[in-house]
């Protein structure tokens, strides 16, 4: 046990020595804090877009004038002046914009919408539906509908999702939930394979510069095995505590600077408040560190059986499939259907769970699935790496050997 | 130290070890032969636990061979490396501590064998930076610094330059001296007759042939001999207690090579030829290693 420690050891601290760890572990909080800002430059942006508007309506055609309505950012202020005395008067009022109705508005661009600053699209659209429905009201009074009656007959429903929960009902984005669940499939997604990856290069690494044989006659290739793994799954862990760590600091700092109580952006951060993060990151965690121990031991084991990198392609395939399967269809149907019996089983089986769960856990299945597909995980992995340490102590000692599935096999069923 | 006792060891499709058994003696240098894919290296990763037999035993010191006893044993494969980007002495340490050794106790022993080999400025080199002779003395000291009882060296010599080479020689002869086991799998017959008191050869997962060379050379005369004089070609009538094999002619020097017939003795050649020649020597030849390895594995 104490040279698994050892071997635990090195291949930790000469990962987490790398430029490229210290790099990507201060990267991501500097990219939220990028993110930070940009939330707030968009929040002082909107709050300039929100600024109320004189729009002075020169209306030919006599049709609309009196029926445009002040909204909470513009103000109508209807003008008799010609043309081109009105066209001179935005000169010196530069924040105003004139509305332009010809006699004959019907053609195709008629009306026109001039300033001297350009007009924000906002003020321009609702400028646009309010002629829309003016002039379809006008026109339906032409031909002798009655508006009123039409009106109510129009019905105007907006939904309100509601979760049903013992503590009462509990307001539900269903967008945020979304972005959670598809947001921690693809991070685990991408971590399962980064990490995977690198257990594979290790193992690539000893056996090509053949010190494997030096180290399996101190300690049995199991050892090895379950060490680096369990070394490179600390490295990971430590990027994911450092992430959560550092986010958290860069959060609190964003905040204080930051401040930005109106940002548009905060509606979405309020829906998160609800959703449990302690419970999802330890989620994540358990499923990460599952399903990193139930690939890395065969990635361990494809590792043993080749000589170089570029020769892993047709073992990588097969066992990255139903992963890559689940991890496409994860935005497009598992977070929409989070409930639908595809999800259900993708989320049980242990090749598939990590993604499909991640997907799956912010919609809050049912706890006995969980504990079913958590149950499932932990006898998937001590499976995997039963069978990948048959084939790893083999083919570790196997040098300029091109493996097929056929020798792995074999390889399996060796006795020690 | 060693008892190899029927060891067989068989892999897919073919038998690499067919009922083996060897009796190493402490305190030996001890020389495994045999030509490539004879089973050398087999039988060394069985010894060294990396693999188990089939069927068989194997005995250290009198105890059936245990996961006690790796730590005892120093190897140094055929196929050896270390990792490319780990600087050498961090590395060096790792692999004494991985046998057993402490930190600082490991530490402490290569500081000494650096300054022996005079390489003590290596100690935060990486391996890539270094040539491939520096490699393997490092890998060397890797192998013997937890002092083990037995040291397994498949092929030592390959891959050195002859001035390393005659180092790591004295350097094994000198652990030899000290007290250590060397089992050593070579095919370089030269460095055979140079290091080892006993040997055993291997040859298509058969043990051909062991025990301790003088024996085995004496084993193997046959009654030749090799003669040399001067003067007039020498005429046979028949009535010779040898017969010919060879006769060369350089220099005015006539050399012969002899079979003595059955029952006949050096004595009865020299009474047979000095009336008819000046005879300048006279000498059994005995077969050297490398003709006992290629006729055995012919």
């Amino acid at each position: 046990m104490n040279k698994v420690l050892l071997i635990i050891q090195r291949e930790y601290i000469s990962r987490v020595r790398k430029k490229a760890f210290v790099v990507t572990v201060f990267l991501v909080p500097v990219l939220l804090l990028v993110m930070y800002a940009v939330m707030f430059l968009i929040y002082k942006n909107s709050s300039e877009l929100n600024a109320t508007r004189t729009v002075k309506v020169l209306d030919e055609s006599g049709q609309f004038g009196s029926k445009l309505h002040n909204t909470s950012n513009i103000k109508f202020d209807s003008t008799s002046e010609p043309i081109a005395q009105a066209r001179k008067d935005l000169k010196k009022h530069e924040d105003d914009i004139l509305l332009y109705i010809p006699k004959n508005y019907a053609g195709i661009k008629s009306i026109q919408l001039l300033s001297e600053k350009k007009p924000n699209i906002n003020v321009a659209n609702a400028i646009e539906r309010q002629l829309n429905d003016i002039a379809t009201n006008n026109n339906m009074v032409a031909r002798g509908i009655d508006t009123a009656q039409l009106r109510n007959i129009k019905s105007n429903i907006s939904i309100s999702a509601k979760e049903v929960t013992d503590t009462g009902d509990k307001e539900s984005n269903i967008g945020a939930l979304y972005i959670i669940g598809v947001a921690g499939a693809i991070i685990i997604y991408l971590s399962l394979f980064i990490y995977g990856a690198q257990v594979m290069r290790g193992v690539i690494e000893e056996k090509t510069s053949r010190i494997i044989e030096v180290i399996v006659s101190s300690v049995k290739p199991f050892q090895l095995m379950l060490g680096k793994i369990i070394g490179v799954a600390l490295v990971s862990l430590t990027q994911f505590l450092a992430w959560i760590i550092l986010s958290l600091v860069v959060s609190f700092i964003a905040n204080k600077y930051f401040n930005a109580p109106q940002s548009p952006m905060l509606g979405v951060l309020e829906a998160l408040k609800n959703v449990p993060f302690g419970y999802i990151i330890s989620c994540f965690l358990f499923y990460f560190l599952t399903g990193f121990l139930l690939y890395s031991a065969l990635f361990a084991a494809v590792g043993s059986a080749v000589d170089s990198e570029s020769e892993t392609q047709q073992f990588m395939f097969p066992i990255t499939m139903p992963l890559l399967f689940t991890y496409l269809i994860s935005v497009s149907f598992l977070a929409q259907n989070p409930d639908s019996s595809l999800a259900f089983w993708l989320s049980i089986i242990p090749f598939t769970a990590p993604v499909a769960m991640m997907v799956r856990l912010p919609f809050d299945p049912e706890p006995w699935q969980v504990g079913l597909s958590m149950f499932l995980m932990v006898v998937g992995f001590l499976f995997t790496t039963w069978v990948a340490a048959r084939i790893y102590r083999v083919g570790i000692l196997m040098y300029g050997k091109k493996a097929s599935y056929k020798e792995l096999v074999k390889w399996f069923f060796y006795k020690e | 130290m060693l008892s190899i006792r029927n060891i067989v060891k068989q892999y897919a499709g073919h038998r690499a070890l067919d009922d083996v058994s060897l009796e190493v003696p402490a305190g030996q240098v001890f020389g495994l032969l045999g030509p490539n894919g004879a089973g050398k290296t087999s039988l060394i990763r069985i010894i060294n636990q990396i693999t188990a037999p089939d069927s068989g035993e194997i005995y250290f010191d009198g105890i059936k061979l245990n996961q006690s006893h790796i730590e005892r044993i120093g190897y140094m494969p055929e196929e050896r490396g270390l990792y490319k980007k780990m600087a050498i002495g961090e590395q060096i340490v790792y692999l004494a501590r991985l046998k057993g050794l402490s930190n600082a106790e490991a530490t402490r022993r290569i500081k000494n064998w650096f300054e022996k080999l005079e390489i003590q400025d290596w100690w935060n080199k990486k391996v890539e930076e270094l040539s491939k002779g520096m490699q393997q003395k490092a890998q060397f000291v890797a192998t013997v610094l937890h002092e083990p009882d037995l040291i397994i060296l498949d092929e030592p010599f390959s891959g050195f330059d002859p001035g390393n080479a005659e180092i790591i020689k004295n350097e094994i002869l000198e652990l030899n001296q000290k007290g250590a086991t060397i089992l050593f799998s070579t095919h370089r017959m030269e460095s055979v007759e140079e290091m080892c008191t006993s040997i055993a050869l291997i040859h298509k997962s058969h043990k051909v042939l062991d025990g301790r060379i003088k024996d085995i050379r004496n084993s193997y005369r046959d009654e030749t001999y090799l003669i040399e004089y001067t003067g007039n070609k020498l005429e046979l009538n028949g009535s010779e207690p040898f017969s010919m094999l060879g006769e060369t002619y350089t220099d005015d020097t006539h050399t012969l090579r002899l079979k003595l017939n059955e029952g006949a003795t050096s004595n009865q050649v020299l009474q047979y030829l000095i009336p008819q020649v000046s005879v300048n020597r006279l000498q059994e030849v005995i077969p050297s290693v490398n003709e006992i390895f290629i006729q055995k594995t012919k």
